[in-house]
């Protein structure tokens, strides 16, 4: 490595002599001298990034554009909307919104994790009957199955329980059973169902087979090794996803509308066609409603995460709370220095 | 050297009974591929047996054939004369249903090459968890147990951790913990030392040397031919899914008789 073209460049440093020509060698010979005589704790000068600076300006703009298109157009009658915002009318449609929503998600949550376990299952039976559902249902549209269900009394006029084609042991009269909320969250749950099955599979897929194994080596009963073992560990993939789909379903609670249940987007629907010239911030109140509702659950969704998080990092990530106390604290720690001096 | 803390150190034999392991005419195949070819394997009470062999003999999946987490096609396995796994009935052998298996592990003890501890719950937790879930103690006194144990594997100040906040050693004197909690007449180690940084290896030997010294049954599967050496009082030589020689570790390391073996101890060491 040695050379009389570098003698002063340290081994490690040296260019690569058969990859430089010699006029740059004596360059980098230079340059590595410099830093040689440099203290060695030298701070490093951060890269200028302008390109960073001009996108972000430029995206403040566009920003602040749509945020006075918003204020002046006096198209959105923001009046009109907050008439409307807190009406009862309104507010009676949202509860029922979280209404079929809640029962919907825990239903569907609940079916989900039956489906993923029979599809998981050492039967053959089991496992092709999961398969077809999630394939039935993932096919049919939403809007389909609730317009069904919707006409489903006119086709079994009971329900009974019996051996099929034999003796029935119990039945029931359907258009009794059958409300129009019945029909709804029935509808959402089968079509949620579909979707957490595979949500809740994948989840279970993704814990390690040593867990398995582990657990199965402890003698650990089965159904403690699904609920405290594996489980835990697969929520750790499913929250994320299974919110996403949360979400997808508070949003198509917008189709029990055509089951003639008057939720958030029936009742928004509903008052517009009485009141012509306010559905535009009639609209505007459904969309603030459901953009609401949409960040309840993703804040909800940061701390359910955080905490299945335990264990799986070796230090958990600070809640924005924590991380603005610390900004704070810092903020303050640097006025009180600079008003001291 | 010895890790452990005498203050804590509770005499082994004391809440364990050793007990002998038989494997007779065991064969296991993936389909064409066979994996054991007729393995039989006497380990008498307290003994403590070495298998030593190269990648791919069959070491692991005959300890695995052990605690029936594979199932052999033919032969078994019997622990202090009771099979594992299977049943006698009218002179045939029957599966037995997954709850008895399941009981029936809590007898062996296993070690797992990759520790295998549970992530989400705490050292403790880890260690109390299958004697609370089996029903055979309440949790407190599963817990005051854990710490019994953990101070033995010299980690009583771990026991609030969680499993990724420890080294590798560490995790895996847990991991040994966890398997003493049921109180097994016999330990499974399944390359116990491979996941390790080498200056870690000394720390998981010295506890399974102490639990060696203490009369548990123990059958260790290990590259650690020094190991072998010193703690085993039988090794066991496997290749190709037979075993190809076993006697004490002067016969079997110092005067091999097998050319295979002569081969793979010209290798290791």
């Amino acid at each position: 490595m040695s050379d009389s073209l570098a003698p002063a460049v340290p081994p490690d440093t040296a260019p690569r002599r058969d990859a430089d020509p010699p006029g740059r060698l004596a360059a980098a010979q230079a340059a590595a001298t410099h830093a040689a005589d440099a203290p060695s704790t030298q701070r490093v000068i951060p890269l200028r990034r302008p390109g960073r600076w001009i996108a972000s300006a430029v995206a403040l703009v566009l920003l602040a554009q749509v945020v006075h298109g918003l204020a002046t157009n006096p198209f959105y009658q923001w009046d009109r909307f907050q008439y409307w915002f807190a009406r009862p009318v309104i507010t009676d449609g949202l509860a029922i919104t979280l209404e079929v929503a809640a029962y919907s998600a825990v239903l569907g949550l609940a079916g989900g994790v039956v489906l993923a376990l029979a599809r998981l299952s050492r039967s053959p039976v089991l496992r092709a009957t999961s398969w077809v559902y999630v394939w039935l249902f993932r096919s049919v549209p939403l809007i389909v199955v609730l317009l069904f269900l919707y006409n489903f009394s006119a086709l079994y006029r009971t329900l009974s329980l019996g051996v099929p084609f034999g003796p029935a042991f119990w039945h029931v009269d359907e258009s009794k059973l059958a409300t129009d909320m019945v029909i709804a969250v029935v509808g959402l749950s089968l079509n949620e169902a579909a979707y957490a099955a595979e949500v809740v599979r994948a989840g279970i897929l993704s814990v390690d087979q040593g867990q398995h194994e582990a657990a199965a080596a402890l003698g650990l009963p089965r159904r403690y090794q699904f609920t405290r073992i594996v489980f835990p560990q697969a929520l750790r993939a499913i929250v994320p996803s299974y919110v996403n789909q949360l979400i997808g379903l508070v949003k198509s609670t917008s189709l029990v509308f055509y089951v003639s249940l008057l939720d958030l987007f029936g009742s928004v629907q509903s008052m517009g066609s009485t009141y012509p010239g306010d559905i535009v911030p009639l609209l505007l109140v459904a969309t603030v409603w459901y953009v609401i509702l949409t960040s309840v659950i993703s804040v909800v969704q940061f701390y359910v995460e955080r905490h299945y998080a335990r264990g799986a990092l070796r230090t958990l990530p600070p809640t924005p709370l924590q991380r603005l106390r610390t900004t704070l604290t810092a903020l303050i720690a640097r006025i009180r220095k600079e008003t001291a001096s | 050297m010895s890790i452990l803390k005498p203050e804590l150190d509770i005499p082994l034999d004391a809440d364990t009974a050793a007990v002998a392991v038989e494997v007779r005419g065991v064969h296991k195949w993936y389909g064409g591929h066979r994996v054991l070819d007729g393995i039989d394997l006497t380990v008498s009470p307290g003994e403590v047996t070495a298998i030593i062999g190269p990648s791919g003999s069959g070491k692991s999946t005959l300890l695995r054939v052990i605690n029936h987490l594979e199932q052999p096609q033919l032969g078994h396995v019997s622990l202090g004369g009771e099979p594992i796994g299977v049943r006698w009935h009218r002179g045939r052998l029957r599966e037995l249903s997954e709850r008895q298996i399941l009981a029936q592990r809590g007898r062996i003890g296993f070690v797992f090459q990759n520790f295998n501890l549970f992530p989400h719950l705490t050292v403790l937790d880890n260690v109390a968890a299958a004697p609370v879930a089996t029903g055979q103690l309440r949790k407190p006194d599963a817990q005051q147990l854990a710490r019994t144990l953990l101070g033995r594997v010299g980690l009583g100040e771990k026991a609030n951790a969680y499993p990724r906040q420890l080294s590798g050693g560490q995790q895996q004197r847990v991991a040994i913990a966890r398997a003493l909690a049921l109180r097994p007449g016999v330990i499974l180690f399944d390359e116990p030392t491979s996941a390790l940084d080498p200056e870690l290896v000394g720390e998981v030997l010295a506890v399974i040397k102490d639990l060696a010294a203490g009369g548990t049954t123990l059958v260790i599967v290990t590259h650690e031919i020094g190991f072998a050496r010193e703690v085993a009082d039988r090794v066991v030589f496997m290749d190709g899914g037979r075993i190809l020689e076993q006697g004490t570790p002067s016969e079997v390391l110092d005067h091999p008789q097998h050319p295979r073996t002569r081969e793979f101890l010209s290798r290791v060491l």
